[in-house]
């Protein structure tokens, strides 16, 4: 946590997620500064829930976050574009199966 | 250094319509422009507040002062996600607001006017906003992520604010001959300083080719400003209000309204820092800083003693 | 016309006597949060604090609204724009100038304890529907009023010396003002009897064990109930500061009064 020794009286920075509505994944809302994680919740009620925009929210000390780097990018997800089994197109159903839906 | 290869190849991506995130590769020179930019934009939010929120506690309804009150706090809102998305590139907003109440750091100098009847309320909503609507409309599809999305949620909100400003002036447009003196009075002092907001003419304009060639921008001040103009005159029209330009005049050939001269030089001045209300909105900002400065102390020493109290 | 000293007759009179002392309440207090609006002392603060006046504001409009149908008037700002002080019904506390953050976290905190309590049992009380359904409402979000303000409670007196000195001073100044949420007249006897009211004493003893408990966790000093304090402003007897906050709000709607406004 922070040292208040120091001089600097910035408030940490914390990442918003919002559950838009009843059994949709959280988002990414964007961020707030705040003290603590009450202060958190609080202010990102009061910043991202202006207009009603969520039922649940999360914050996250934004240095809590750790992202993949740009070069990443290809060993973390080319490899499942060779993978094929795993989209449904790659199965076929019968003819009559997709004249019932 | 930034080698040329990198720098082809960030082009390339912007090229390609590809949207820039926080973690990827970009010029220094990018990521400088951006910070300067979406800085004075969160600035520009925030000192914004104050000629607005000089007349909530006198607005003439208890429902405009519910607009009005709702219109300024989201400007602190926008303000906020701006900031936001400027710490994505590594600085912080306590630098950020630093830089502009003790540095030299600008903001919008549409907000160095001052708001000297409700009917300026009004105006500054239907042109003001409407100039921030065109302006924001365009960064939403920026290519830096961060950037792009705050504007497409400012932009989201930002509509409300414009149309209850057209509204309330149609009314007083067409209200009493008070009010219609008032509206008249109000569209006069700000029809110029609204135009100014786009920018120097593309001529004058040295960061606006840049920006455009790595697609922050896409397009120019004066075709934002002329898409602006054309549109104003319908709306004034609209409304029996008359924009204070005798040039203002259609052009067939190009089917856009032609208008005058903008008065640069007193543009430049308030740029400057000349401007009716630059030095009283500096100091209510930095009044409201350093004030607080007590209460966000208090409140990191709090969490701090909690956290202390948590480990032990 | 004056109302003070006028005790209202019929049911309908008391009933909108009760809708006009909570709105007054409401608007003064709302009014007086909102001039933080671009000043508050942190970006996440302003959004708050307009937050809660626009809460208070909108509460006032609406119960202004129901007392004009009672009360035959054209609407809500009839209530708020076309009288005097004198005619006002809120309690003193509202009106006093919004000081520093502590002043405005202290009087928050004080209203909003009473306005929970008070919402709380006139929920389980009130006979009519349309008014339950109103303050149901508003009770939702008087939660939430409270709960931000005694969390700043905590933080700025448990805080720094400096925040607990003025948090401190803030509720030492205030205390003298907090009587007359208690206070019961005629006028609040007869709408008890009515159902449109309740009897505040009966959780007085409950608000005073909220204030005290969050208080001491605060590490503050709980200022002594049995001072002096003030009366009067329910009936119109009110401090100077009203005028010249009502001076403010009203004097373009009255500078025109011929114009459309809405």
């Amino acid at each position: 946590m922070s040292n208040p020794a120091e001089q600097n009286t910035e408030w940490p920075l914390w990442e918003v997620f919002f559950q838009p509505s009843n059994g949709k994944p959280f988002e990414h809302a964007g961020s707030v500064h705040a003290p603590d994680s009450e202060m958190a919740l609080q202010n990102a009620r009061d910043t991202y829930a202006r207009r009603n925009e969520g039922i649940a929210i999360w914050v996250v000390p934004s240095d809590q976050i750790t992202a993949s780097s740009p070069e990443d990018r290809g060993p973390f997800f080319d490899p499942a574009n060779d993978k094929a089994y795993r989209h449904p197109q790659f199965y076929s159903v019968p003819r009559a199966v997709k004249k019932r839906k | 250094m930034d080698t040329q290869k990198q720098l082809d190849d960030f082009q390339k991506r912007i090229d390609n319509g590809e949207t820039i995130e926080p973690k990827d590769w970009m010029p220094e020179r990018y990521r400088k422009q951006l910070v300067r930019m979406m800085s004075q934009h969160a600035h520009s939010e925030i000192v914004g507040m104050l000629p607005e929120g000089n007349w909530i506690t006198r607005a003439p309804s208890l429902k405009r002062k519910m607009v009005l009150l709702a219109k300024v706090q989201d400007e602190a809102g926008h303000g906020l996600y701006l900031y936001s998305g400027t710490e994505t590139l590594g600085v912080r907003r306590k630098e950020l607001i630093e830089d502009y109440i003790y540095g030299n750091a600008k903001y919008s100098s549409i907000f160095n006017y001052p708001t000297l009847t409700y009917a300026d309320i009004c105006v500054i909503g239907w042109l003001v906003d409407g100039a921030a609507i065109v302006n924001q409309t365009m960064l939403a599809k920026s290519s830096y992520g961060p950037y792009a999305r705050a504007n497409l949620r400012i932009c989201k909100e930002e509509s409300f604010h414009k149309k209850q400003g057209y509204e309330m002036l149609a009314k007083m447009a067409s209200g009493t001959p008070d009010q219609k003196k008032m509206a008249q009075d109000a569209v006069n002092r700000w029809w110029w300083p609204t135009l100014m907001m786009f920018g120097p003419n593309d001529s004058d304009s040295p960061n606006s080719a840049e920006l455009i060639k790595w697609g922050v921008k896409t397009k120019t001040n004066d075709e934002l400003r002329q898409h602006f103009v054309d549109r104003s005159v319908m709306e004034a029209e609209a409304i029996g209000i008359t924009l204070p330009d005798p040039d203002l005049t259609y052009n067939e050939e190009t089917g856009h309204w032609d208008f005058g001269d903008i008065p640069w030089d007193e543009f430049w001045s308030v740029v400057k820092g000349d401007g009716p209300m630059n030095r009283e909105r500096i100091k209510a900002r930095r009044k409201a800083y350093e004030e607080g400065e007590w209460v966000r102390k208090a409140a990191k020493e709090y969490a701090h003693k909690k956290s202390l109290e948590k480990a032990s | 016309m004056s109302t003070f000293d006028t005790i209202p007759q019929t049911k309908k009179e008391i009933f909108t006597e009760i809708l006009l002392r909570l709105a007054d309440d409401r608007l003064i207090l709302g009014h007086r949060l909102s001039e933080w609006a671009g000043h508050g002392p942190e970006l996440e603060e302003d959004l708050a604090l307009a937050n809660i006046a626009l809460d208070m504001i909108g509460h006032s409009s609406a119960l202004y609204e129901y007392a004009a149908k009672l009360d035959n008037k054209p609407d809500e700002d009839h209530y708020a724009y076309f009288r005097d002080d004198i005619d006002f019904k809120n309690i003193a506390l509202v009106e006093l100038p919004k000081g520093d953050f502590a002043f405005t976290i202290a009087r928050q905190f004080l209203f909003s304890s009473f306005s929970y309590f008070l919402y709380k049992d006139l929920t389980d009380t009130i006979d009519d529907e349309e008014f339950n359904g109103m303050l149901q409402k508003h009770f939702k979000e008087i939660k939430y009023h409270l709960r931000h303000s005694r969390e700043w409670v905590l933080r700025l007196g448990d805080g720094t010396e400096e925040s607990r000195r003025r948090i401190q001073h803030a509720f030492d100044e205030l205390w003298m003002y907090t009587g007359e949420m208690f206070e019961m007249d005629k006028t609040f006897e007869l709408a008890t009897e009515n159902r449109f009211y309740t009897d505040v004493l009966k959780w007085q003893i409950d608000w005073k064990e909220f204030i005290n408990t969050t208080l001491e966790e605060a590490t503050l000093i709980v200022p002594d109930y049995d001072q002096y304090m003030f009366t009067g402003a329910r009936a119109g007897r009110h401090t100077e500061y009203l005028g010249f906050l009502l001076s403010q709000m009203q004097f373009l709607r009255r500078s025109y009064p011929d114009a459309e406004w809405k």
